[in-house]
């Protein structure tokens, strides 16, 4: 065995490091504006990445000493990672021609702030989780502040960077509470040693490392920054920042309750039922007063983790597996309506108000149309996907006898209900005010390939359900 | 090419009802008249193969709905039923795709419209391929959605609109029947997948579901919601209210929906699931009661109408009991084989009516109609040849498949046959009598339209025309066709249906209906002709004798005019109580109560639950850290609490 041990099943994030570094040098040494050349080609490093982590073997083998760790779960939600930063890729190029930023290192960023994603995905070490997820943090902050010439994008920079630094600093805590406590930072010694007993240690350091957790998945109470970071970063990075980073966050969060903790169940399922109950209800409670449409999002987006968590407080394979579902699907509900929003565009300049959508079923009926079909989708109606993502996390939660918890998530959607339909409703019943410009065609192959998403999930779910399922066995050994 | 049949009228609707504006009222028309022609194409191969070749198949497209012990997949099964029923749906929705040109030329939505045919034939297609229930509720439901879209297809109309959500209102009746059918089935099998279950069948023959305290025949039970949701879907007698206004839509909406296909989707679903009736004999006995009293009393106010398309459907009324109620003596190929012929005469008859109120400038009533044969012909040689086979004349279609059924309910015997004998052939004296009355009111006499409805009088153009004569050679042929092997000797009637039909042994009611007396085969002749007689006698002869006889019988007359007052009974029973109820519970019980404390106190409530959250929405940095601090706080101190 070499000094590196057996590198194969990193094969993708190998990849991807390399690979950013050569985007890098070539946005360098590229004479004049790289950023269109440089951006499909990370679109296409992503997509390569992809197949690479499809080519894996499905087995369970570990890499680095056993820092890494690749399992049809790692697969499965290395794929959502990178479908979605490919496609929030994808409308950011659009942007960032629109707006005339001639800027190459967004695309860099994003596939940075992918590999980081990926290993946290695969980390099973308390060394490794904060490796990726610092790598990932790092590049999020710059891509939060990345319009550097506006107030807002800044502010919104500085906020995510310092509370992002807060959570980081609350999860070292944690880590280091459960290293003192237990011997170890490898994941499967953990789960051994804490077979045997649970000092109280652990479990501080285990509401610490939660405490970071959640504040990467925008749980209650750590979810403050979301609204603001989200308003204010510039839109594309917003749509990047409510999919792919909430997916490797939440993905890390099952691998981190479910391996070394499975056994202190009793303990962090109380704290998991009670943040998806407050994020749902905040998600649901918060989104109704706005009137910005990208904050809305934010509420929205701080909801649907809740649903999500949902999943993960059943402790149990069909939750996870409708953990899984519901991101899978959660991706095209959030891409096609960030299509959307990134095209309300007005004589050039973007605009992100609820009421500039008034009227657009007759000046842009297929738009209206698109959108309509997201919003019945995220309230979970059927015959939309966003129906079985919610109904198979409610499913798990009543399985594992969370009948309180079931019926918060089912009142609060009802709640939620309300503000995705007020959109439906400016839509289809205000007049029209001012016409938006013509979509870019990206934008429109995006928005139309999603909202198409939402019928075939619905009707042909069954290879994303068996997916799910083995992804989510993957995790209980037995 | 299995497949193709059945999704290309669906890939046709889809292209023509979104890209309306693309493709344009012709290209909309080629589109889907293409697309289902080449389906009736397919279909005549998918007979061959699967009903002469004797090769069942079951296609899985792909799995659906996994849920625990729940399993539902996309799949379409092929039998002899099925590849019966797919030949008749296709064929008779490519004439009425084809005749739609002509007779819907002045309309302004066409695409809209050719998409709402095609979208129901795909619907009906699904509906008759399923191999398990929930796909077949699919189909059931998609007919009924496009029923509903094309009966109010001018939604201009008050009345178009009215008995759309009629048909809906009162189809639902019949679907939530249908539906507690289903869960029945799954809760004794554990499973909607129509073969097993099948399969199963026998071994729950005597099982029994407790309810009410009482213990009940599962089977009987379970068949008996599926009769009704057969009874909604084919207008039976107390669900049938439907029916006849939904000849507001267009005409040949009526001629494909609410007389060859849709309508006929409940003795389908009742014979597709003959295994289940044959354990059921009470079931059995409702259906034939239920079937011979709905022929009956559909025909004796056919006899009185005076639109002629409301003529027309209770007649469809009628023969759907005659379907049902060989279905109740278990003559299932008997029924089905009149399911085939009738598909092609009625819908030729519906055809000819509209061919004739396309010529009278959209007049219905058949007191303002008369003397017109002259100006249209080749409309009158259709509509006799349609009228013939009805009526059940020698060697027209009717002939074969309508005397089997008679043969078959008599041959049966007992009180359920010879009640639905007797009750079957009184219909078809009258079925005999209306037809001609409407043949004789329309065509014959002297001209009671206005001059200028008269002069425009002109026969339709050969795109309608054509298909009414490709009709009329089905309406000629198809029982003489059919004859054999769907009703013939048990041999080779068995080996045309295979598995597909499932009959008790020793019951075979179409075997012993080969072997009745002469005097019960010839009965039916012998009325139809005494009811052409008296049509004859009264609208030729002596045409003042209907109005005396109506007068001298007017309690009767007014009875069967007002359609045994089923509208003012429901409209009382039902409507106007669950009117007053509702208003009721919408002024007092929602406005006062719930509004009050309900909607408008939960909605300032979560406003104001809006308004607080949005608060601590501060924008300051430390209040957002202070938060994320006191939230871990809280935690710890939780399982400090917990732990000590």
């Amino acid at each position: 065995m070499t000094a590196l041990g057996n590198i194969a099943p990193a094969a993708p994030e190998v990849f991807m490091a390399i690979a950013g570094m050569a985007l890098l040098m070539i946005g360098v040494f590229q004479k004049g504006d790289a950023t269109k050349l440089v951006g499909w080609l990370a679109v296409g490093v992503l997509v390569v990445a992809g197949f690479l982590v499809l080519m894996a073997a499905p087995e369970t083998v570990t890499a680095f000493n056993g820092q890494f760790i690749s399992d049809r779960f790692a697969i499965f939600a290395k794929v959502l990672v990178l479908g979605a930063s490919a496609l929030s890729l994808v409308l950011a190029m659009v942007w960032l021609a629109q707006e005339d930023m001639k800027r190459y290192e967004f695309s860099v960023l994003v596939v940075f702030a992918t590999l980081g994603m990926m290993m946290m995905v695969s980390a099973n070490n308390l060394m490794a989780l904060y490796l990726g997820l610092e790598l990932q943090s790092l590049a999020l902050y710059v891509m939060a502040a990345f319009k550097r010439d506006s107030v807002r994008s800044t502010e919104a920079g500085l906020k995510y960077f310092v509370l992002g630094s807060v959570a980081s600093g609350l999860l070292l805590y944690g880590a280091s509470l459960i290293y003192g406590f237990s011997g170890s930072t490898s994941f499967p010694v953990l789960a051994e040693v804490l077979s045997h007993g649970t000092p109280t240690g652990v479990i501080v350091g285990l509401v610490f490392v939660m405490a970071g957790l959640a504040f990467k998945v925008s749980a209650v109470p750590f979810h403050m920054w979301t609204p603001d970071v989200y308003e204010g970063a510039p839109t594309p990075v917003t749509a990047f920042f409510a999919v792919a980073p909430k997916i490797a966050a939440l993905a890390l969060f099952v691998r981190v309750m479910m391996g070394p903790f499975a056994d202190l169940v009793d303990q962090w399922q109380q704290v998991i039922v009670l943040i998806a109950i407050l994020s749902m209800l905040v998600g649901a409670f918060g989104a109704i007063l706005q009137s910005n449409i990208k904050r809305l999002m934010a509420y929205s987006s701080i909801g649907h983790m809740g649903f999500a968590l949902m999943g993960l407080a059943a402790a149990s394979p069909n939750g996870v597996r409708g953990l899984l579902i519901y991101l899978a699907i959660y991706i095209f509900m959030n891409i096609g309506t960030f299509a959307i929003i990134l095209s309300m565009r007005q004589k050039g300049r973007a605009v992100e108000g609820v009421a500039d959508l008034a009227g657009l079923s007759r000046t842009m009926p297929g738009m209206a149309t698109a959108l309509t079909i997201f919003m019945f989708s995220m309230a979970g109606i059927p015959p939309l996907a966003g129906f079985f993502a919610k109904f198979y996390v409610f499913m798990a939660a009543i399985e594992a006898g969370f009948f309180t918890m079931a019926v918060i998530g089912v009142l609060s959607s009802a709640v939620g209900a309300y503000y995705y339909l007020r959109i439906v409703k400016v839509m289809w019943f205000d007049e029209p005010v001012d016409t938006f410009d013509r979509p870019a065609m990206t934008n429109q192959v995006v928005l139309w390939g999603s909202a198409a998403m939402m019928f075939v999930l619905f009707i042909w779910a069954a290879p994303l359900i068996a997916g799910a399922q083995m992804a989510a066995l993957s995790l209980f050994p037995g | 090419m299995y497949v193709a049949a059945i999704f290309l009228p669906l890939i046709a609707s889809i292209v023509a009802g979104l890209f309306r504006h693309v493709v344009g009222d012709r290209g909309a028309q080629i589109i889907t008249t293409l697309s289902v022609f080449a389906s009736a194409a397919m279909a005549v191969v998918i007979f061959f193969e699967v009903a002469l070749g004797k090769n069942p198949v079951t296609i899985t497209l792909f799995s659906w709905i996994v849920s625990g012990e729940f399993d539902v997949s996309w799949a379409l099964k092929f039998d002899t039923l099925t590849a019966v029923m797919v030949l008749v749906v296709t064929s008779v929705s490519s004439m009425v795709h084809l005749y739609s040109w002509g007779y819907m030329s002045h309309d302004k939505s066409i695409p809209r419209f050719m998409a709402y045919l095609s979208l129901f034939t795909f619907m009906m297609l699904m509906l008759v391929t399923a191999d398990n229930l929930v796909q077949m509720f699919f189909g059931w439901e998609g007919v009924g959605l496009a029923s509903y879209l094309l009966i109010g297809f001018w939604y201009e109309k008050k009345t178009a609109n009215a008995a759309a959500m009629k048909a809906f209102v009162v189809n639902r009746v019949g679907d939530f029947g249908f539906a507690l059918g289903i869960f029945g089935i799954f809760v004794l099998f554990g499973t909607v997948h129509l073969d097993t279950i099948f399969q199963m069948a026998p071994e729950y023959a005597d099982a029994s579901v407790v309810f009410f305290g009482i213990e009940w025949h599962a089977m009987t039970i379970i068949c008996l919601l599926l009769f009704v949701g057969a009874m909604g879907k084919s207008a039976q007698l107390g669900l049938h209210t439907w029916l006849p206004d939904a000849m507001e839509g267009p005409t040949p909406v009526s001629a494909l929906i609410h007389a060859a296909t849709m309508v006929t989707a409940g003795v389908f679903m009742v014979a597709r699931m003959s295994p289940l009736y044959e354990l059921a004999p009470v079931a059995l006995a409702t259906v034939a009661i239920v079937g011979a009293l709905t022929a009956f009393f559909a025909a004796t106010v056919g006899c009185v109408q005076n639109d002629i398309k409301r003529i027309i459907a209770y007649s469809t009324c009628s023969q759907l009991g005659y379907m049902f109620f060989a279905i109740g003596v278990s003559a299932y190929q008997a029924a089905i084989f009149h399911l085939l012929t009738h598909a092609f005469f009625k819908a030729l008859l519906f055809l000819g009516a509209g061919s004739v109120i396309h010529a009278m400038s959209d007049e219905q009533d058949i007191r303002k109609m008369g003397g017109i044969w002259k100006h249209v012909k080749l409309t009158y040689a259709m509509m006799w040849i349609g009228s013939l086979a009805l009526a059940g004349v020698p060697f027209f279609a009717g002939y074969y498949s309508k005397d089997m059924i008679l043969e078959s309910a008599f041959a049966a015997g007992g009180g359920v046959g010879y009640f639905a004998f007797t009750l079957g052939i009184a219909a078809a004296f009258m079925t005999a009598f209306y037809s001609w009355r409407l043949l004789l009111l329309t065509f014959h006499g002297k001209p009671r339209a206005d001059e200028y409805v008269m002069s425009h009088i002109h026969e339709s153009p050969p795109v309608m025309t054509v298909p009414l004569i490709l009709l009329s050679i089905g309406a000629i042929f198809s029982g003489w066709l059919g004859y054999e092997l769907f009703v013939g000797d048990a041999d080779v009637r068995s080996e045309f249906w295979g598995a597909a039909i499932y009959l008790l042994p020793g019951r075979d009611t179409i075997d012993a209906a080969h072997h009745i007396p002469t005097w019960a085969v010839l009965l039916p002749l012998v009325v139809t002709a005494a009811g052409i007689a008296l049509a004859y006698v009264f609208y030729v002869l002596a045409p003042s004798l209907p109005g005396k006889l109506a007068g001298a019988f007017r309690p009767v007359y007014l009875f069967m005019l007002n359609k045994w007052y089923f509208d003012e009974l429901y409209d009382r029973i039902f409507v106007r109580p669950s009117m007053a109820l509702g208003r009721a519970l919408w002024k007092g019980g929602d406005g006062a109560v719930i509004d009050g404390v309900g909607p408008d106190g939960v909605a300032a409530a979560t406003r104001d639950i809006a308004r607080r959250v949005g608060l601590m929405q501060s924008g300051l940095l430390y209040h957002y850290a202070f938060a994320m601090i006191i939230g871990v706080a809280v935690f710890v101190t939780w399982y400090m609490i917990n732990a000590g």
